[in-house]
């Protein structure tokens, strides 16, 4: 009976498809939790009012956002210090945000729910992000123009967005002149003391070029004298206003305007301001820089690094790999030392990332960029222009680590295309060559792009090595920018895969942070699946065109 | 039809001696092999062979599998060459050019040699690319020229009219027969002296065997011609001469009805009538 059932093949059937539902349980398990912790983050959660008595007896109030929480067993609870009373079976205990970190010194608290005598979600609350300590929850007193209030009470609010508007719109100008307007003249200044100090090294500066630098330096010491004059009325105009808000204690605080980020008051939005909120939320999350260590506001610097460097990578990786492949598999004489060539490649892929860093950061930074600082930038010496980590190095480190996959899969391409099409075009009068440029290697386009979309997979993943060989926690500035010659290979940069690991892991507030770091992760998801389809649609459309001939 | 008239003259005694008399008066040799040997590795392909073919004419190659009837054909554009571990001593004159010497160059040779192979092999891009393919290998882009080259060769192949109206369309979008008319249209748009056939419609169908057969018959009036057949009636009706090979030798090379009808030798005949092969 069951010899017969195992004959019937039916036991390996279960077994495959136990397999398989158990690799899509997984998969599908991953991408859950991250779309579930990472989604709810930039929903508009109402803000709850507790008054709880804790076991001393004093009566406490607390505002903020419900977050988690948590069932102990009762004799658990007991056992770690808890005083339960008898007829109590389980400790619930909630983890509210409360913000006010400059004045309680913490984010999260936790409440046991026991404790608790009055709850109320009052429609007043308001939540203030902060440029720094965090979110502020309270409730908002008045506005003060120069320390005079000027509006209290029920029109606050309106006077409040109004001023927090104009507020913005200056804090935007003043941000364009720092970093576009006073960064490109501080750039060009670089670009001037550098030509200076260049001339010097070649004895070729004189009297005639002094001047004319000086004349140079005045106007662009002009442009910032003017921008410093226009930088300090906005300075003094965003100083203006104020705000003061009372906190759950009922102690006043006054916050400046120019310190606020956004105000709002969750307790009175509807269904449809959340969603707009929402989208609002997370478009600033795509589109800005990040601020307090990473923790707060966007990720846009990483995502531009991360696709920056995996194009990079791209451009390096693909002519290298198909240039090896048709060597070895069209010119190269098949034999003994191809073959171990052929087994040495595929085993570079087996080699542990943080190897590859560490041989990009000896070799790439070190020694190719200390030699290319020292031939082409003596000027900037001592301090490194290609010797030291930065988008380059980084792109080449990882095009090295992708190079096995796209040799390979271009290899077998090649092998593919069928020997009857390299005999019709050579018996026409092509040469090799000829033939492998017109006809072969268009052919074996699609296996590249095979071999392209698994690097850029592997690429837009790996974190290790490229710690070593560029990635940074914050970059000031871009590596594309409107500054001569835009693309700056030298810049260090930001990536989502460092990024998670640094929110989740090194950031000062990790709690507050973990909502960002599943985000982040999602984000990372995202655009790697983005990167492959484009690649993958790329394909699929040379496949169409060159469709190899059937058997 | 005309590869009617051949099959029933090789049939008809009278009509071999008038046919005789008609080859023997034209005997201006376009191809010539001479002692040619071919080793695959240590193994002998081919056996001393001697013969000419004539120019403007048809010769086929019969002969049964593995007889190296195809290895010699593809020795006259040098695609041996592409194999490895394949050794050729001897020589075979093109116009009384060595094909072999080392001072040939490869790929102009394969420019005066065309060639067409058993399964058909357009590349993967239109009609009109595949047709000009050879000629912008030479670097001939102008447009006019091309589209002049586009339309002659595929009449040449009697492939125009049913491909005049998308000659933009990818090629193997075509039929097997059409698509062996289109690699016969792209090696004559080259404008080769010899034509070289291996096995040409031995993946068709009959009514496309047909018209490649008919294509050949007008193939002949500009090109030399060489194809390799299985089939004997086939070679009976396009061919001028006829050489039976086997085991990588020459047995015989004739005129064809003569091989036909009156085979010199007992292996040739033993072929012919079906006795082995």
């Amino acid at each position: 009976m069951i010899k017969s059932w195992f004959k019937s093949g039916s036991p390996w059937i279960w077994l495959n498809a136990a397999a398989v539902s158990t690799c899509l349980i997984m998969v599908v398990g991953v991408l859950g939790l991250i779309v579930a912790r990472g989604v709810g983050h930039f929903w508009a959660s109402p803000i709850v009012q507790l008054s709880y008595q804790e076991d001393s007896g004093e009566i406490k109030t607390i505002i903020g956002e419900h977050v988690d929480s948590t069932v102990t067993p009762a004799a658990m609870a007991k056992s770690t210090g808890f005083k339960l009373s008898d007829d109590e079976d389980v400790l619930i205990q909630y983890l509210i945000k409360t913000g006010n970190r400059d004045l309680t010194g913490s984010d999260f608290r936790w409440i046991q729910e026991r404790h608790i005598k009055v709850q109320s979600q009052p429609a007043e609350m308001m939540v203030i992000e902060r440029r720094e300590w965090g979110n502020f929850y309270g409730t908002l007193t008045a506005i003060k123009e120069n320390g005079q209030v000027i509006a209290s009470g029920e029109q606050a609010w309106s006077i409040l967005n109004e001023r927090l508007k104009h507020t913005l719109e200056l804090h935007e100008k003043i941000a364009h002149l720092e970093k576009k307007e006073i960064g490109a003249i501080n750039y060009a200044l670089e670009k001037l003391r550098l030509k200076q100090r260049s001339l010097e090294l070649k004895n070729a500066w004189n009297e005639q070029s002094a001047k004319e630098f000086a004349d140079k330096k005045l106007a662009y010491d002009t442009d910032y004298k003017n921008h410093q004059t226009e930088l300090a009325q906005l300075y003094q105009e965003i100083r203006r206003d104020s705000l003061v808000a009372t906190t759950e204690s009922g102690a006043e605080l006054a916050i400046p305007l120019s310190k606020i980020v956004d105000v709002y008051q969750p307790n009175k939005m509807g269904l449809f301001t959340k969603i707009t909120h929402y989208f609002v939320k997370l478009g600033e999350f795509l589109s800005e820089d990040p601020r307090e260590a990473n923790t707060e506001g966007g990720i846009f610097p990483a995502i531009f690094g991360t696709i920056m460097m995996v194009m990079m990578m791209s451009v390096i990786v693909t002519p290298f790999g198909v240039i090896a492949a048709v060597y070895l598999r069209e010119y190269a004489k098949q034999g003994f030392v191809t073959q171990l060539i052929r087994i040495a490649v595929n085993n570079l892929a087996g080699v542990p990332s943080i190897v590859y860093g560490v041989f990009g950061l000896g070799f790439f930074v070190y020694i190719l960029g200390g030699n290319i600082d020292a031939l082409f930038f003596p000027e900037a010496s001592p301090a490194p222009v290609f010797g030291t980590p930065g988008l380059l190095w980084a792109s080449i480190t990882l095009a090295l680590l992708t190079l096995p996959v796209v040799i390979v899969s271009t290899e077998e391409g090649l092998a593919r295309v069928p020997r009857a099409i390299r005999e019709g075009s050579l018996a026409l009068g092509a040469t090799k060559i000829e033939t492998l440029w017109r006809t072969v290697l268009p052919m074996a386009s699609p296996a590249m792009m095979t071999g392209l979309i698994l690097a850029v997979a592997r690429a837009a993943g790996e974190v290790a090595p490229l710690m070593l060989v560029g990635v940074v926690k914050l970059a000031p500035t871009l590596p594309l920018d409107g500054n001569y010659p835009f693309l700056h290979l030298d810049r260090k940069f930001m990536h989502l895969g460092f990024h998670i690991y640094d929110v989740g892991f090194q950031s000062p507030n990790v709690e507050a942070a973990r909502p960002l770091v599943y985000a982040t992760a999602l984000l990372l998801v995202l655009v790697i699946i983005g990167l492959n389809l484009a690649a993958i649609i790329i394909r699929n459309h040379l496949r169409e065109k060159y469709r190899a001939l059937e058997g | 039809m005309a590869p009617q008239d051949n099959r029933s003259h090789s049939l008809d005694v009278s009509s071999i001696l008038r046919g005789q008399s008609k080859y023997d008066e034209i005997l201006e040799p376009c191809l010539k092999v001479e002692n040619l040997n071919l080793f695959y590795g240590k193994k002998q392909a081919l056996h001393g062979i001697n013969m000419e073919m004539p120019k403007k004419k048809v010769t086929a190659f019969i002969g049964p599998s593995g007889c190296g009837k195809s290895t010699l054909l593809r020795c006259i554009n040098r695609m041996n060459d592409l194999v490895d571990n394949v050794t050729i001593e001897g020589k075979i004159l093109l116009h009384d050019d060595n094909i072999y010497d080392k001072s040939v160059n490869v790929a102009a040779l394969r420019r005066r040699v065309g060639m067409v192979f058993q399964k058909p092999n357009p590349f993967p891009k239109s009609i009109f690319e595949n047709v000009t393919y050879g000629l912008r290998i030479q670097g001939i882009n102008d447009k006019r020229i091309l589209e002049e080259t586009v339309e002659t060769s595929l009449r040449g192949a009697a492939l125009w009219d049913e491909v005049k109206d998308r000659l933009n369309d990818n090629a193997l979008g075509l039929s097997g027969g059409q698509q062996q008319r289109l690699v016969i249209a792209r090696a004559i748009a080259i404008a080769p002296e010899v034509l070289l056939l291996d096995e040409p419609a031995s993946a068709l169908d009959p009514i496309s065997t047909l018209k490649i057969e008919e294509l050949i018959n007008e193939l002949k009036e500009k090109y030399t011609i060489v194809i390799v057949t299985h089939n004997m009636q086939q070679a009976a009706r396009v061919s001028d001469y006829t050489a039976f090979m086997y085991m990588g030798d020459l047995i015989e090379i004739g005129a064809t009805t003569q091989i036909f009808t009156k085979p010199a030798k007992k292996q040739t005949e033993d072929y012919i009538t079906g006795r082995y092969g």
